[in-house]
This record gives structure tokens, C-alpha cells and sequence, in this order.
């Protein structure tokens, strides 16, 4: 498969702080790819770059062979962006803001009509097309925040957090748009700091902290990058030391890892079920109450934590 | 092109659909301006809201008609209006006029009356030569333009009498003449006779005021200058509101959106400048229909005022603009808006006739849309026609023009409109 996204260390600096640095991967036509990582890693910043609404401070990346930097208006025609934010006009209805935004791609007359009326369909929601986006739900606005983005069927469609505060019942609807649209051919560029999304949808994943891309590659090459092991999760009392349990732990025989985040203590081992009784056995020695236990199998979470220390969610 | 319209037109849309904007925009000058209305007495048959303009009358004449002039404007019908001084030095007059002691001088020269009126036993000589035409001088104090607009007013009607008389009197003659109803030997003495009497006649056409049809013809609706005035003001509100919205975009994050889809920064950038052109124009020709249909207010010739409008809200939008690129969030625009709205008004002359504040302030007013646009409204409502505002549709447009590249400097300066 040619790729149809190429970018190339890829900067993008204010001032002294460093938002992106020097970011690298490629998106091969029809894949969902999804930059996974917290929040303020650098994903809105470096979607903003490639859509062109940045110049980035040095670098470059072609999408459908042209520079961002170089052709954006060519660059423009070939993408689609659903933000994360919800961009829409309010006091329009779902139908008037679909037909501004297709006449803001080029589209007129009986065509823009027309793929009006597809979106429509395809969203959910030609029966509240005469509403005013004011009177929606967050979740009935996030799905005209993407009908948008789809209006001029784009090759490439940027998807930045289109999940973020919405009900679990519009999250399932957004996430199956997404497979029906990779179906239809379109390839996606997914962020998200929610792993599940990640792992569910994309081909490709590209891990991102603190602006560097950490890693990269199916979800598959990515656990392998930890190991086959299992992750260990103590969630325990408030008034307990996480931070004296890890010290503690890290010397038990098939411990890996032991980390600290808020009151709960990560464990990386070969086999969660041969040290349980070693890591109740240490937590008694020192008087701390576990209140609850979480086994997880190698999953992109526990790649991030292998990797940064620091849970997805921190 | 399109696509700065398709932008403007929304925009316009927009707000069409925001209650409380609507308000701002229509229905609170129109209750203003009504209002206005009640407190000067224009809906109980009261003064104009005009009084007491001080004109210097320098008749240089000494003839009938010189003198019938110079004494229109101390009749009683103009005496809550006019406040005259004599004077005989065409010079001084026009001194104090420069000194803002008045609000303008009408000379009327030498021979004016003969100009009109041949000397007896002159009119019908074969060998007689027309004397060239000889002008009434109105010099007008420009920092008072709605006062010298009535004294302007005033003598263009007499004038415009005096042509009329003359021609249909001469006519008259020559139609009497013809038929043989009139000897010719005659025909002077009766023509003098028309003239002479003009004082006297209550019927004569060059009677300035006693008419009914006279006295309408000068007299001045102080709502002519109020619901412009209170239109102006507000329209400061309307390109607030318009700015505001550009920042609002950009925070609600479909300027990012605008930007990111084939649309360049400066279509994006124009076609917003258009939706705030279309909000103004819109509600000044909403206030001025209105006022038309419920006041029956006349606005005047009528090319002269669409473009007026059109120039009015441009140097409005200017500001507009200016206030945007100076705010940081939609909030500062709509403080800073609201607060200029206030200071244009009184300094614009929206509240208060700007002859009746000290020089300075009338100079200063020159910075703001409302005291030009004012200026032409007045212009307007006094009979004036687009010839007329040449100066206030100049100076409005250059004010804009101005605005709106000091606007896009700061801009380009901030990369608001990056992309």
C-alpha cells in the first residue's frame, strides 16, 4: 500500500517550550492510524500541523503528495478534519451548518444538497436536521462535528479525540462511523488518550509523550516491545504508602517493574497469579491494606507504561 | 469572491436568529429615537429641536428683493428659529463666521434685485443686455452643519421662488401678449407690478413663509436628525457585534475550522468584514424604513442615500474592525463596543446637536462615523443631494479604509489569522 501521509521530523516550538519534536511515521492508504497519548502530548498540536492550521517550526510532511508547508491549499483539498472541539454555528441547524461547510469545500447546487442528505443519513440524523445545533445533545453535536469533516469525502480524514465527553451510547455510535468509513476506503487518522479506542480501531498505532513519538507499529509489534507480561495493579488505601510498597515489592523474585501512581502501585511480571501471594505477603508485612487487585494482559496501556513510567491517564 | 459572501451572508443570518442582539440593533433606537421624539415635543406638534441659529445678514442689495429676504429672517415665523444680525461688511461677516460665532452669513450683493427685476423702461429696449446673474452668498460655519443646512435651506427656497416668479411671471406676459389680451406698451409696467408686490402677496411665489407649502419646505423634523442619530449610535453596537464575532470563532473553534478547509486566511478575514457590512447595512435600512412607515419621516434623494448608508457603515465597520484586532476575547470587544457606542453617540452628536457644543469638541466629533454620517443625514433631510456629500461620503470612506488596514496590520502582527 503507497502511503498517502509522510511526515518527516516534524517540529513545532513556542517560544522555549518544545510541543512536538521531531515526529516521524507514515500513514498507508486505507489504515486507521491512531496517535495514542495523554493529554498534552502533542497530538492536537501536531494534527494542527498537518491540516495545515500551523506552519510547523521545521520539518515537513506530504499528504497525497503535497507539502503541508509548500501546497497547503492542495493539502486542503485532500483532508477532512473533525476537531475536537465542537465546531459548529449554533443558531444554525444541522442542515444550514453541513451546506456552509460544503460550500466552504467547493461543493454547490444539487451536489452539496444531495451529499447533505447522505451525511445526514449516515450520522443518524436527518429526522433532526431542521434543528438548531443548540437544541442537540453533546453526542447528536459530536456526530454533526464529524458529518462535517465527511462532507467532501476526504481521502484522509483527521479525527482529533472525537469521543471526549460524550455518553458510552454516542461513544459506540462514533467508533462504528469510524469502521464503517475505513470500510468505505477512507483512511483515518485517529488521537486519543483512551487506549480502548486505540486498540479497537487501528492498524497502526503511534504511542506519543511529551511531543516525541515513543513508539510505533501494530498493536501486536507494540506489546511485543514489553514482553509477554502481565501487569499487576494494587489499588490501595488512602492512607497507605504506595511509594514504601513499591520499594518493598521490587525486590520479589519476578517483579519486573514496580511503579507508583496515586494510591495504586503497577507491577510488571511474567505471571501475575505466581507472585499474588508475595505481594499480599510484602503489603501485610507493612501494614497496608490492598482494597482491590486488577490483572491485565499485555495490552498498548501497559506499552505505556513500560515505556513512560506514568499511566495513559496521568 | 463567493466564498467571502457565502461567509458574510451567514454571518448575517446569525444574526437575524440572536433575540438579544435584535434588540440592541433595532428595537432599541427605534424606542430611543421615538422617545427622542416625545421629549421635543415632534409627536405633539412642538419646536423642530432647532432654535435660536445664529445667522449674520449682510444685504449689500438694499432692493426689494434683497430687503424681502433680509426680512424673512427676522419675520415672526422664523423668530423661535432664527436669531439674524445685520451687518454691511461682507467681510466681518464672514470673520466671525470663521470665529464660529455664528452659524452663516448670507450676503446678498449688490444689484441682486436688479439682476431680476430690470430697471424701468429697460425690460423691453431692444437694445438691453441681461445683466450677468448675481449670486446670494451663503457662507457656512462647517463645524455647524445642520444650522447652516437650515439657513442654506431657507435661501435656496427664496432663490428657487424668485426663478419660479420671474419665469412663470414672464410667461404669463408674453402668453397675454400674444393673445392680445395685453398691449405690449404695458406689459412692463405689469411686470413690475408682479415684482414689487411680492411683500404684500400672500399668494406670490418668492413669499418666504407665509406660505404653507413654503413653510413646509424649510421647516426641519428634528426626527430627521434624531433617528439617524440614534441609527449611527447603535451601529456602533451592530460592528461590535460583528467584530466580536471573529473572536468568537476562533474560540468556539470554527475559525480553525474556516481555515482548515480550502478557504484562505484573507477570504475567511473578508468575508467576515462582509457579515458585519451586511449586519450594518441592514440595520440602518430597517431603522430608516421603519421610521419612514411609522413617522412618515422623509430621508431625502435617495441615491444620495444609499450611498451615505453604505459609506456610513463602512468607516463603522473600520472601527469595528479596529476594536477586534485590539481585543483579546470576544468579552473586550463587547466592552470596549459598548463604550464607544456611548462616546461616539455624544461625541457623534447623537444625543445632542453637535452646534450646540464648544469647537473643540465639534472638531474632535470628526474622528467618529456618527458626526459625518450625521452630517450627511442632515444634508439630506435639508433637500441636499449626493453632489451634497461629497465630503462626509469622502471622508467616511477614507475613515474606513484607514481603519480596516490599521485592523489587518494588527492581524498579521498577532497571526490571528494564520494558517
Amino acid at each position: 500500500m503507497p502511503s498517502i501521509l509522510e511526515v518527516n521530523q516534524l517540529v513545532k516550538k513556542y517560544g522555549d517550550f518544545t510541543a512536538v519534536n521531531g515526529v516521524t511515521f507514515d500513514i498507508k492508504e486505507g489504515e486507521v492510524f491512531s496517535l495514542l497519548g495523554p493529554n498534552g502530548a502533542g497530538k492536537t498540536t501536531t494534527i494542527s500541523m498537518l491540516s495545515t492550521l500551523y506552519s510547523p517550526t521545521s520539518g515537513d510532511a506530504t499528504i497525497g503528495g503535497h507539502s503541508i508547508t509548500k501546497a497547503p491549499l492542495a493539502v486542503k483539498q485532500v483532508i477532512g478534519v473533525v476537531p475536537q472541539e465542537i465546531a459548529l454555528y449554533e443558531d444554525l441547524t444541522a442542515r444550514e451548518n453541513l451546506i456552509f461547510w460544503g460550500q466552504m469545500y467547493g461543493l454547490s447546487g444539487k451536489p452539496l444538497h444531495s451529499r447533505v442528505d447522505e451525511v445526514l443519513e449516515q450520522i443518524g440524523l436527518t429526522d433532526k436536521a431542521k434543528n438548531r445545533i443548540r437544541t442537540y445533545s453533546g453526542g447528536m453535536k459530536r456526530r454533526v462535528n464529524i458529518g462535517v469533516g465527511l462532507l467532501h469525502k476526504p481521502r484522509l480524514l483527521f479525527m482529533d479525540e472525537p469521543t471526549v465527553g460524550i455518553d458510552p451510547q454516542s461513544r459506540r455510535a462514533i467508533l462504528d462511523t469510524v469502521k464503517d468509513l475505513n470500510k468505505q476506503g477512507m483512511t483515518v487518522l485517529y488521537t486519543t488518550h483512551y487506549m480502548e479506542e486505540a486498540q479497537e480501531l487501528s492498524d497502526r498505532v503511534g504511542i506519543i509523550d511529551h511531543g516525541e513519538l515513543i513508539a510505533l507499529g501494530t498493536q501486536k509489534e507494540l506489546t511485543q516491545q514489553v514482553g509477554h507480561t502481565d501487569t499487576l495493579i494494587l489499588h490501595i488505601g488512602e492512607s497507605d504508602d504506595p511509594e514504601a510498597l513499591a520499594n518493598s515489592l521490587r525486590g520479589v523474585q519476578d517483579v519486573l517493574e514496580a511503579n507508583v501512581t496515586d494510591h495504586e502501585v503497577s507491577i510488571i511480571t511474567p505471571g501475575a497469579e505466581d507472585i499474588l501471594a508475595a505481594v499480599v505477603s510484602k503489603a501485610n508485612e507493612r501494614g497496608i491494606k490492598i482494597r482491590s487487585i486488577d490483572i491485565r494482559e499485555p495490552n498498548l496501556e501497559a506499552v505505556f507504561l513500560h515505556l513512560t513510567g506514568r499511566a495513559l491517564r496521568d | 469572491m463567493l466564498k467571502l459572501l457565502l461567509i458574510g451572508l451567514k454571518d448575517l443570518r446569525l444574526m437575524f436568529r440572536d433575540r438579544a442582539a435584535l434588540t440592541f440593533m433595532l428595537l432599541a433606537p427605534f424606542l430611543l429615537t421615538v422617545g427622542m421624539g416625545f421629549v421635543t415635543g415632534r409627536f405633539s406638534g412642538g419646536s423642530s429641536g432647532l432654535s435660536d441659529i445664529p445667522v449674520i445678514v449682510v444685504n449689500l442689495d438694499n432692493d426689494q428683493l434683497g430687503d424681502v429676504l433680509a426680512e424673512a429672517f427676522s419675520s415672526q415665523e422664523l423668530a423661535d428659529l432664527m436669531e439674524p444680525t445685520a451687518s454691511s461688511d461682507p467681510e466681518a461677516a464672514r470673520r466671525l463666521i470663521d470665529e464660529d460665532q455664528a452659524a452663516a452669513a448670507v450676503i446678498i450683493p449688490e444689484g441682486f434685485t436688479r439682476s431680476v427685476i430690470p430697471a424701468a423702461g429697460t425690460a423691453f429696449d431692444p437694445n438691453y443686455v441681461e445683466p450677468e446673474p448675481v449670486q446670494i452668498e451663503v457662507y457656512a460655519n462647517p463645524s455647524r452643519p445642520t444650522s447652516a443646512g437650515v439657513v442654506k435651506a431657507i435661501v435656496d427656497e427664496f432663490v428657487s421662488r424668485v426663478e419660479e416668479g420671474r419665469t412663470s411671471g414672464m410667461t404669463s406676459m408674453l402668453a397675454l401678449a400674444s393673445s392680445g389680451l395685453l398691449d405690449p406698451q404695458d406689459m412692463e409696467g405689469e411686470a413690475r407690478q408682479l415684482f414689487e408686490n411680492v411683500e404684500q402677496s400672500e399668494s406670490t411665489a418668492i413669499t418666504l413663509k407665509k406660505s404653507q407649502e413654503g413653510a413646509q419646505a424649510v421647516e426641519f423634523d428634528i426626527l430627521a436628525y434624531m433617528a439617524p442619530g440614534m441609527a449611527l449610535m447603535f451601529l456602533m453596537y451592530t460592528v461590535s457585534y460583528g467584530g466580536r464575532s471573529i473572536l468568537a470563532e476562533r474560540s468556539q473553534g470554527t475559525l480553525p475550522r474556516l481555515l482548515v478547509s480550502p478557504t484562505s486566511a484573507s477570504q475567511v478575514l473578508g468575508g467576515k468584514v462582509l457579515g458585519i457590512f451586511f449586519m450594518g447595512v441592514a440595520q440602518i435600512g430597517i431603522l430608516i424604513l421603519a421610521s419612514s412607515v411609522f413617522f412618515g419621516l422623509e430621508w431625502g434623494d435617495t441615491p444620495g442615500l444609499l450611498l451615505l448608508i453604505l459609506a456610513a457603515v463602512f468607516g463603522a465597520t473600520g472601527w469595528g474592525m479596529l476594536i477586534t484586532a485590539l481585543s483579546r476575547t470576544p468579552g473586550q470587544v463587547g466592552s470596549i463596543g459598548s463604550a464607544m457606542m456611548l462616546i461616539f453617540g455624544i461625541l457623534g452628536g447623537s444625543f445632542i446637536n453637535l452646534d450646540q457644543m464648544p469647537a473643540a469638541i465639534r472638531t474632535f466629533s470628526k474622528i467618529t462615523p456618527n458626526a459625518w454620517g450625521l452630517d450627511g443625514f442632515t444634508t439630506l433631510a435639508l433637500g441636499g443631494t449626493l453632489p451634497s456629500l461629497v465630503e462626509p461620503i469622502g471622508a467616511l470612506l477614507i475613515m474606513g479604509a484607514v481603519l480596516f488596514g490599521i485592523a489587518v496590520l494588527l492581524f498579521n502582527r498577532q497571526g490571528m489569522m494564520q494558517n
